[in-house]
């Protein structure tokens, strides 16, 4: 059994992938982090396991290319004294500059989260990585993935009122 | 929120919305960086044609497949995948000149196909068969003992017929132009309505 056409797999997981981008780079470095992503998954996609979780391993290779984006960020930054009120320099700008329907409330509230809550929240209830597999990219326990992804929704429901639903997670 | 439970998976579509402008443009950047870093090992596009719709695809060598409706397209994109690369990508201005020839030759304004083309798919005998296939000038015909005359093997005339049937780019490659010794039309990978409205077209032309 030979493998599908690489087009497949963008229409079938594209989306996906940007929203765990986004998620944890923000609404600016988000389309970097896609492209980079898609691109590197072209590369090694002739050589993946014909029974490999495809949507799995896309999430793994965003979460390195997010890292990466976000030192680099980090590097080009200049220092400054404080940060913006209320949150994340992501979140001030999204609100600004969002797209037509654009959900600003719960994006905004994402960026708003901290680093590890927005990463187990992504890898998690976006990108469907088992917690084991959220754990392992991330470094941590498994209960310590499994806490920052649970504190994540919770501090999205209480942040949106947008998003009052449950979140039930795909896998634990 | 039971009711909501079941196609709520994780933060979805509803909760967290992507613009489908923004796949669009990313699709887009994906294909040009591929295309620059040498990746897009297979592009590929649909047009719609008198004879159905076309899937056309091509490697940097040239057209390398032009397929009918009923091949199945998906199918045929499978078997691309497998035989020549999974590095698929649709991209449909990679073929201006391929869509551009293709109108001109259905509102008979072109008599034969200069676009490059990549014939790995076909080998052999069967390569041997195709290339003689664009010497059958427009408005012609031949019988498939003829080819098989012409392409060295009098006696394959069987096999003429599978190469025929296995033509990797119908029209482009005129198989069209080969029927039966009493001047019916035999298969064609397109169907016989179409291998008989080319023909049709060709021979209203010549007039």
């Amino acid at each position: 059994m030979g493998k599908e056409p690489f087009e497949r797999i963008i229409e079938e997981h594209a989306a996906t992938v940007l929203r765990a981008c986004r998620a944890v780079v923000g609404v600016i470095d988000a389309e970097d982090a896609w492209s980079e992503t898609f691109l590197s998954a072209l590369i090694a996609y002739p050589q993946l396991p014909a029974d490999a979780n495809v949507q799995g391993w896309l999430v793994t290779i965003a979460h390195r290319k997010s890292i990466d984006l976000i030192r680099a960020r980090n590097r080009r930054a200049l220092p400054t004294d404080e940060l913006p009120e209320g949150g994340s320099i992501t979140g001030a700008i999204s609100a600004i500059e969002a797209p037509g329907d654009y959900n600003v409330d719960l994006w905004d509230a994402v960026d708003r989260l901290p680093p590890k809550q927005r990463q187990a929240v992504a890898y998690h209830h976006v990108g469907g990585l088992p917690y084991a597999e959220v754990a392992e990219l991330m470094g941590v326990s498994v209960a310590a993935a499994r806490r920052s992804a649970s504190d994540g929704v919770a501090s999205l429901r209480r942040n949106s009122q947008l998003f009052d639903a449950d979140i039930p997670s795909t896998r634990s | 929120m039971t009711q909501n439970a079941e196609h709520l998976r994780g933060l979805s579509s509803e909760h967290l919305p992507i613009d489908a402008e923004t796949l669009t443009r990313l699709h887009d950047r994906l294909r040009r960086e591929a295309a620059a870093a040498g990746l897009l090992d297979l592009s590929y596009r649909t047009v719609e044609s008198p004879v159905g719709t076309l899937l056309l695809a091509r490697t940097s060598k040239g057209l390398v497949r032009v397929a009918f409706e009923r091949e199945n397209h998906d199918e045929v994109l499978d078997t691309l995948a497998r035989k020549i690369s999974p590095r698929i990508l649709s991209s449909p201005r990679d073929f201006e000149d391929v869509t551009q020839q293709l109108d001109e030759y259905f509102h008979e304004k072109r008599t034969s196909f200069t676009v490059p083309l990549d014939l790995q798919l076909s080998r052999g005998f069967r390569l041997a068969v195709l290339n003689h296939l664009g010497a059958i000038g427009y408005g012609n015909t031949e019988s498939y003992a003829e080819v098989a005359f012409a392409a060295g093997s009098p006696r394959a005339v069987r096999a003429v017929g599978t190469a025929c049937a296995t033509n990797p780019l119908p029209i482009v490659v005129p198989c069209h132009r080969v029927v039966r010794s009493d001047g019916s039309l035999g298969a064609y990978l397109g169907g016989a309505k179409a291998k008989q409205d080319l023909l049709t077209m060709e021979a209203r032309h010549q007039k």
